[in-house]
């Protein structure tokens, strides 16, 4: 591809939340970078001052955290390392792609951190530097502290239940009370620091519950554990046969890998959660009445203010256009595929993407009061609305509990009564049961199937944020859709026209020079481009103009080219083509519906689902697609507000519904919904928002989502079934005393294998 | 029986030398960004940065 210095200013490939960085190809891709450093606006990167954010690191080095867009696999971890590496007094920097975010660390005084986040910023990664610590890490401690936990547990068990082992064959083998009494001493020495230390969690929660007045599964579960230490403890200091050591340290094994799966999910969609920050235009340039540019945080803007915002930057706040030309994106808040023109006078909104040349803008909204917080506001609503889902598993802990509870104490009073054993017999006996009751494979039951199901969905293309989507998602009754970006693709596809396949190349490698979507679709639609085209200049809401071997080519409206007949009647979603102003070309697009979404549509409809399509866009272009798809109910032009309430309206009327959408306006009502899902390509919001995640240009992952969640709540039905039918077999054992430390732990670990082992079958259940 | 008093030290000092090691991966960081890890394998070789010679993490 040959460089040709453009006449306007293209920054880095700032896209809507798109991730066309890196598809396939994306290691070899890298090295033809689309923009070198001297395309970036300096305007774009002059506001942002990170010095406030840099904190010093010690020796003389100090270093600055910077939260990464358009992150998306190796290439880019190596493009911006490799980059930063390559810095001149660069000690180290590291990008974290969980979470994304970058790290780096320089010498006092060899780099600038401006520099530095030019630098990356340059390379088509937008940055924004942030204060690690208020983005708190508690997270990420609370994640370390079970996994911890979980090692300490995971040693103490396997140690523990070795001695173990001797000890029950030595109950057969003649084993001496000496060597018996020693080896219970050497797992108490194991067993007692090990439950201190990771019987934590559970105690805590345990006793938060307790002083609430209430019970939770962790109250049987500490209870279990800490009177099976104790009484094996009291049994090694009086030499008795038996000791549960070995039992309490499985449990809390067994207990906190389900428990670190549980945190893991969660954690994946808080970090998601975070980056709505991260889409939020965080500074902003104002025009002083002096013609001074100085940055302003977004929060100090004030109305009336003037903004200039550059090519490719998000608009910060809702605003007048007061000076300059360009198409802006508002995908992300209207799920409209094709830029709007944005001359003088017209409205513009906080969130959108300027995409041609830089505007003025007079404030009329506060940061607060713009159409993009409007969103955030109503989802916020919608949450407070959305009556809190009680999980399958917790509702099982709700009579669990007190049961288990009833049934020790009543073993207690049984033994005191009719047996002449004495209180400490009666106190063993109740004490079996409360460990052989301990709800292990309750606590197994559901986050095994749920790694099993995420894992599944996984390969199917599915991410599964939201820890209980997948039972909700077994609920529901109606499917809404989203028109564009959910049942279509979501970005103009050429779909024919009047060319020639010459002219065809000729065209893309013009319109390679613009960021518009229109001219996006036409490269992507040309297999090879190799022409050179000068002087190139792109005339908003027109189109471009450039020079190939001394003829001026042009590219863009009817009225551009100077072709007849009226620009109107086509609906805008064509591109005309002109040599030396004579117009030789005509390039019709088309948002394709995704190629799977009428099967999709008809196997939700036999699988018993109503499905509602509601869309922001015309009444025209909603109507064509919802005859394509054999759609029935539809509503167009749906404003946010409107989503959502159709959406409560369903509630009331009992239905569940499965919302799947991508743009901004769509995230409230994701929200809203029982249960929802977005494509990988939705907007940051969206994808906060919803439930699940899907990738590709395919629906099916849709339905994969929803088979899986009814197979999957099945068997976590399945599981608490299993691990009741083996309390009904072991409780009456412990009840009336024949629980010693080998059945305890044959029937504990026999029944966490058998769940475990039923929710691995959900690998082959279709 | 006196195998044991070697044996179960050594059982249990391999058990808590796993267990230290882990604890220090967890320490060290290495389980903070396993979605990055598992990409960083497809990186080529780290490269040295020039601004120390040492090799860059």
């Amino acid at each position: 591809m040959n460089v040709v210095k453009p006449a306007i200013n293209i920054s880095p490939p700032v896209d809507a939340g798109g991730a066309d960085c890196c598809d396939a190809g994306a290691l070899a891709s890298f090295t033809t970078a689309r923009s070198g450093p001297a395309a970036v606006d300096e305007s774009t990167l002059a506001l942002r001052d990170p010095s406030t954010f840099v904190t010093p690191a010690g020796d003389g080095q100090s270093s600055l955290n910077l939260l990464v867009e358009n992150l998306h696999c190796a290439a880019c971890i190596g493009k911006i390392e490799g980059r930063l590496n390559a810095t001149p007094g660069v000690v180290q920097s590291r990008v974290n792609m969980s979470t994304r975010r970058l790290n780096v660390t320089w010498r006092n005084g060899e780099a600038d951190p401006a520099e530095l986040m030019r630098a990356v910023q340059a390379l088509g990664y937008p940055v924004t530097p942030f204060d690690p610590s208020e983005l708190a890490g508690a997270e990420n401690r609370e994640g370390k502290r079970l996994l911890s936990a979980m090692a300490v547990a995971g040693f103490a068990a396997a140690n523990v239940m070795l001695l173990s082992v001797s000890v029950w064959s030595g109950h057969a083998g003649g084993m001496g009370e000496g060597t018996r009494t020693l080896f219970h001493w050497i797992s108490a020495l194991i067993a007692l620091p090990a439950v201190v230390y990771a019987g934590q969690p559970f105690f805590k929660s345990a006793l938060a519950a307790l002083r609430a007045g209430g019970l939770n599964m962790d109250v049987p579960i500490s209870l279990a554990v800490v009177l099976a230490a104790g009484m094996s403890l009291y049994q090694t200091i009086e030499a008795a046969e038996h000791a549960y050591f070995d039992a309490s340290v499985s449990l809390l094994f067994f207990l906190l890998i389900g428990r670190y799966l549980d945190h893991r999910a969660r954690a994946k969609a808080r970090s998601a959660a975070t980056h709505l920050l991260g889409l939020q235009a965080r500074a902003a340039t104002v025009v002083d009445a002096d013609g001074r540019q100085r940055a302003v945080r977004i929060a100090d803007i004030e109305k009336g203010m003037t903004v200039l915002v550059a090519a490719g930057e998000r608009i910060p706040v809702d605003g007048t256009v007061i000076d300059g030309r360009s198409d802006v994106d508002t995908q992300l808040l209207s799920g409209e595929t094709l830029p709007k023109l944005a001359a003088p006078g017209e409205k513009v909104f906080a969130g959108t993407l300027n995409l041609t040349a830089p505007l003025r803008i007079n404030t009329s909204a506060l940061a607060d009061a713009t159409l993009l917080s409007e969103i955030v506001k109503l989802m916020e609503l919608a949450e407070q609305g959305r009556a809190r889902y009680v999980r399958l598993a917790d509702r099982v802990a709700r009579f669990y509990a007190p049961t288990v509870h009833i049934l020790s104490a009543a073993t207690f009073a049984g033994w005191m009564v009719f047996t002449d054993a004495g209180w400490q017999a009666s106190l063993m006996a109740a004490i079996a049961v409360l460990i052989i009751t301990c709800p292990c494979a309750l606590g197994l039951a559901v986050p095994a199937v749920q790694v099993v199901a995420s894992s599944r969905l996984l390969r199917a293309g599915v991410l599964v944020k939201a820890a209980d989507a997948l039972e909700r998602l077994n609920d529901i009754d109606t499917v809404v859709f989203d028109k564009t970006g959910t049942l279509t693709l979501g970005h103009p596809e050429l779909v024919g026209g009047d060319y020639d396949t010459s002219l065809l190349s000729l065209a893309a490698a013009l319109a390679q020079h613009s960021r518009h979507p229109l001219s996006k679709a036409l490269c992507a639609a040309t297999p090879a481009v190799d022409a050179v085209i000068s002087d190139v200049r792109e005339e908003p809401g027109y189109g471009l103009e450039g020079i190939h071997e001394g003829r001026t080519l042009r590219l863009g409206s009817r009225a551009w080219c100077g072709a007849d007949g009226a620009a109107g009647d086509q609906d805008g979603t064509e591109i005309c083509f002109a040599i030396d102003g004579k117009n030789v070309a005509v390039f019709r697009f088309e948002d394709a519906l995704r190629p799977d979404a009428r099967e999709v549509i008809a196997a939700l409809g036999r699988m018993g689902l109503g499905i509602e399509l509601l869309s922001g866009d015309t009444p025209h272009a909603v109507a064509h697609a919802a005859s394509a798809l054999g759609i029935d109910s539809w509503k167009a032009g749906c404003l946010p507000a409107g989503k959502t309430a159709r959406l409560e309206e369903l509630a009331r009327d009992g239905r569940c519904v499965l919302m799947v959408g991508d743009g901004l306006n769509d995230a409230p009502s994701l929200v809203s919904a029982h249960v929802s899902m977005s494509p990988a390509s939705a907007a940051d919001v969206s994808q906060t928002a919803a439930d699940l995640l899907f990738q590709g240009a395919r629906l099916t992952p849709v339905v994969t989502a929803i088979r899986v969640a009814r197979s999957s709540t099945r068997l976590v039905k399945q599981n608490f079934a299993l691990a009741f039918a083996y309390n009904t077999i072991a409780v009456p054992l412990a009840v009336a005393g024949l629980a010693t430390p080998l059945v305890a732990a044959v029937a504990m670990s026999s029944s966490s294998i058998v769940v475990t082992l039923n929710a691995l079958r959900l690998r082959w259940i279709r | 029986m006196e195998i044991l008093v070697y044996l179960i030290p050594i059982a249990l000092f391999l058990g808590l030398a796993g267990l230290g090691g882990f604890l220090w991966c967890l320490k060290s960081g290495q389980f903070e960004d396993l979605d990055g890890a598992a990409e960083r394998i497809l990186l080529d070789d780290e490269e040295v940065s020039p601004g120390d010679g040492k090799t860059a993490s």
